[in-house]
């Protein structure tokens, strides 16, 4: 592979300065738990379902708890309560605070119950999340690998039946990735939409119950064609650890799920986002589920060649907090995009050279490189030609997921003719291209080599600045597309609790635990 | 213009020719073209010809097709609604505040409603603006708050109010079963249940926007794709002009 020449001990101190924000961080979200990580546990203590209301019953008890009790102690505090004195189930326990039969901030027994009352429900959470991470290893033992990059295609219907339609069609053609966008709006929900759905806009609504229906249809598929197709979906949000768990039992192998976005892009509070990736990278990292980072957003923002440098800033922090969470580099999808405006001359050498840089910098991790978007026009033909050049970076940088452009974007959500066209253009690139990059070197200090040592310079001076303003600081300065943020600002905010001396989470113990062993 | 009747232009004068491509819920075969050259007929394509087809899966399939359209258009019955206003400068724009305002204007926008998209909004405020035209907030003489996206209705209006705002900008990006124009007629609605309709000048944008559309929809105007900076500034220093809003006297 054409060497960029990058400067390691640079790489190097980005990394080790990473590190220290990242830990900076780190020390508040282990202070603090959120309403959704308590949610979540509830899940992982195997309560489903909703309420005669459509409220999810985790919602309900948490609900609860926020008028009767304090979630600084940690929902497991008083489910085990419950579960001990009334000799019931967590569904069952859910099911009676719903009715008004049971407080759950009262309890006549003043023995303390032993907190491995909860070992056997989560235990068999945990086993059925394990049957899905082996199923997909079997899977994946029987799919060729791939030298080539995923190829990633986006289903956005609303309709849960209509995107499977879509999502074989795509397979079929050649896709080894489906995302189900979400409906739009959903990250600011508070809670996860229950069954099956079929009205959505933009997109169509995570549940569980959509996650096993495309992924039942993906097997069905998968199985036809002789390889694995790949589900994705968005731990992203206010419910994001709740998702990463429905994702984690429904056999997801991706996951949308970055540190900052939600944070920069639908401002939600900063605290709560960072409390919450945690208990998802913890989740994803046990099984083996590879995040997806977001980076490209910052670029239809800022301008993508003078703020290159901010995207490999934030994968450098990206990686350093998917590290805290016990993820192997293997599962790190780092975001990355071809956004320079077609106008600027020389605008494939410097995409060409972020791509290789990125490759370079993160050798293990399974970069995600996003397509043109911000300058799509709506000129369809044209459009066909800015995908084709995307495509040829993303086959020569031997980029791992490679999102595939839509010649439609910026006029609606693709046609099933639109993704088909888009496979047909990246499958012929996939063929033409496929060892190109390795059969070629570059110039010494040519335009690629100086515009990745200029990009990795300058994302150097940017984490230097992050290190000595910390994070909150640097999201209030609005370093990241441009868009400022502040501590006690956002959505979700009222939803973040300082842990109580207290504070129990046998879940989030067990994962740690199982986390350490299996390294 | 000196032909008053005309009919699309492929390689000779009025020669009708045109191409059309979609996809039909049908494998791929002769069936399936025979399918095709049925609907271009039915769209008034006369001896269409199905130059390629291609199977999109055991469900569907894929067709571009070329032909001859019999329809004609009369020109003199095409009708444009578009702002009443001629586009300045940057520079224009504001010696335009410099010499007609006594102090800067205001100027708040937002991707509203559930969409998060803020290419649109960017393009026509951030600084750095969109294919080399300057976005508002690099304009002598105006103030620009860009308040991103998915903003409600209820935040931008309380915003507004607060930063004593001239000018509203509500962009609109992703849109699917029309859910933009829902809650554009709201942002509308509440502007006139809270008596605030006249307080502003409210302008809308986007890919699935045009002047016609906003008007309907009660607002003075509206921006459609190629539209800058320079547009929206034009229309709003002029407007607010007319309406003799913080206005030398």
């Amino acid at each position: 592979m054409a060497a960029l020449n990058l400067d390691k001990e640079m790489i190097q101190s980005c990394r080790t300065i990473a590190k220290k924000i990242a830990y900076d961080v780190q020390d508040m979200i282990d202070k603090h738990t959120t309403i959704s990580v308590e949610r979540a546990t509830l899940r992982m203590l195997g309560i489903d379902g909703v309420d005669p209301f459509d409220v999810p019953y985790v919602n309900v008890v948490t609900n609860h708890l926020l008028k009767v009790g304090n979630l600084g102690l940690g929902v497991s505090h008083y489910m085990a309560h419950a579960i001990y004195e009334h000799r019931l189930s967590p569904q069952q326990v859910a099911e009676e605070v719903s009715k008004g039969t049971l407080n759950l901030s009262k309890y006549t027994d003043i023995n303390k119950p032993d907190l491995k009352i909860l070992n056997p429900y989560f235990t068999e959470v945990f086993s059925r999340i394990d049957e899905s991470t082996k199923a997909r290893d079997h899977w994946l033992l029987q799919t060729k690998n791939k030298t080539t990059p995923l190829k990633y295609v986006i289903v956005a219907t609303g309709n849960i039946y209509e995107d499977i339609k879509q999502a074989v069609s795509a397979a079929e053609l050649g896709a080894d990735v489906i995302a189900v966008i979400r409906s739009t709006g959903q990250s600011l929900l508070d809670f996860v939409p229950y069954g099956a759905t079929t009205e959505g806009f933009g997109g169509t609504f995570a549940t569980q119950e959509n996650f096993r229906l495309m992924r039942k249809a993906l097997d069905d598929v998968s199985k036809k064609l002789g390889r694995y197709v790949r589900l994705v979906n968005y731990a992203s949000g206010l419910c994001m650890p709740e998702i990463a768990t429905m994702g984690a039992i429904e056999r997801l192998d991706m996951m949308l799920n970055d540190s900052l976005y939600g944070i920069i892009f639908r401002d939600i509070n900063m605290k709560r986002t960072f409390i919450d990736q945690y208990f998802s990278r913890l989740l994803s990292a046990y099984s083996k589920i590879t995040i997806n980072t977001g980076e490209d957003n910052y670029l239809t923002t800022s301008d993508a060649f003078e703020h290159a440098h901010t995207v490999l800033a934030s994968q450098f922090i990206n990686e350093q907090f998917a590290k805290l969470a016990r993820m192997k580099e293997k599962y790190m999808g780092l975001g990355h995009a071809f956004e320079i405006d077609p106008a600027l001359e020389n605008s494939f050498l410097y995409e060409l050279s972020q791509a290789l840089m990125a490759r370079e910098i993160f050798p293990e991790a399974p970069l995600k490189y996003m397509p043109p978007t911000k300058h799509m026009t709506g000129d369809i033909f044209m459009g066909t030609i800015q995908n084709a050049l995307f495509n040829i970076a993303t086959v020569t940088s031997h980029q791992s997921i490679h999102l595939l452009g839509m010649m439609t974007e910026a006029i609606h959500t693709p046609f099933v003719s639109d993704r088909a066209l888009a496979l047909n253009n990246a499958n012929y690139i996939e063929r033409a291209f496929k060892d190109f990059g390795d059969e070629i070197t570059f110039k010494k200090d040519g335009i690629v080599q100086h515009r990745a040592e200029e990009t990795l310079k300058n994302a150097h001076e940017l984490l230097v600045t992050i290190k000595e303003e910390g994070m909150f600081e640097t999201l209030k300065m609005g370093r990241f597309a441009g868009i400022s943020r502040t501590e006690f600002g956002g959505k979700g905010l009222n939803g973040v609790f300082v842990k109580h001396e207290n504070y129990v989470n046998p879940v989030l113990d067990e994962m740690l635990k199982r986390l350490e062993d299996t390294k | 213009m000196s032909q008053k009747v005309i009919r699309p232009y492929g390689d000779t004068e009025n020669d009708g020719k045109i191409q059309l491509s979609f996809s039909l819920p049908i494998p791929q075969g002769p069936f399936g073209d025979e399918a095709a050259k049925a609907l271009a007929i039915k769209m008034g394509v006369f001896d269409p010809q199905v130059v390629s087809s291609i199977a999109l899966s055991d469900e569907f399939s894929f067709y571009i097709v070329y032909g001859t359209t019999t329809h004609l258009v009369d020109l003199e019955t095409i009708k444009v609604e578009s702002q009443e206003h001629e586009s300045m400068s940057k520079d224009e724009v504001e010696s335009f505040i410099e010499t007609h305002f006594n102090e800067p204007l205001v100027f708040v926008g937002a991707s509203t409603g559930t969409d998060a998209h803020t290419v649109g909004i960017d393009a026509i405020m951030n600084m750095k603006g969109y294919a080399g035209h300057y976005g508002l907030e690099r304009y002598k003489g105006i103030k620009a708050y860009n308040l991103g996206g998915s903003v409600d209705n209820e935040t931008l209006l309380e915003k507004a109010l607060e930063l004593q705002a001239d000018v509203i900008l509500i962009s609109q990006t992703v849109t699917q079963k029309d859910v933009h124009v829902q809650n554009l007629t709201k942002f509308i609605e509440l502007l006139e249940a809270e008596q605030v309709r006249d307080k502003f000048i409210v302008i809308i944008g986007g890919a699935r926007i045009n002047h016609g559309l906003a008007k309907e929809l009660g607002y003075d105007a509206g921006f459609g794709p190629k539209k800058y900076a320079f547009d929206v500034a034009s229309f709003a220093v002029q407007s607010l002009y007319q309406k003799a809003r913080k206005v030398k006297r």
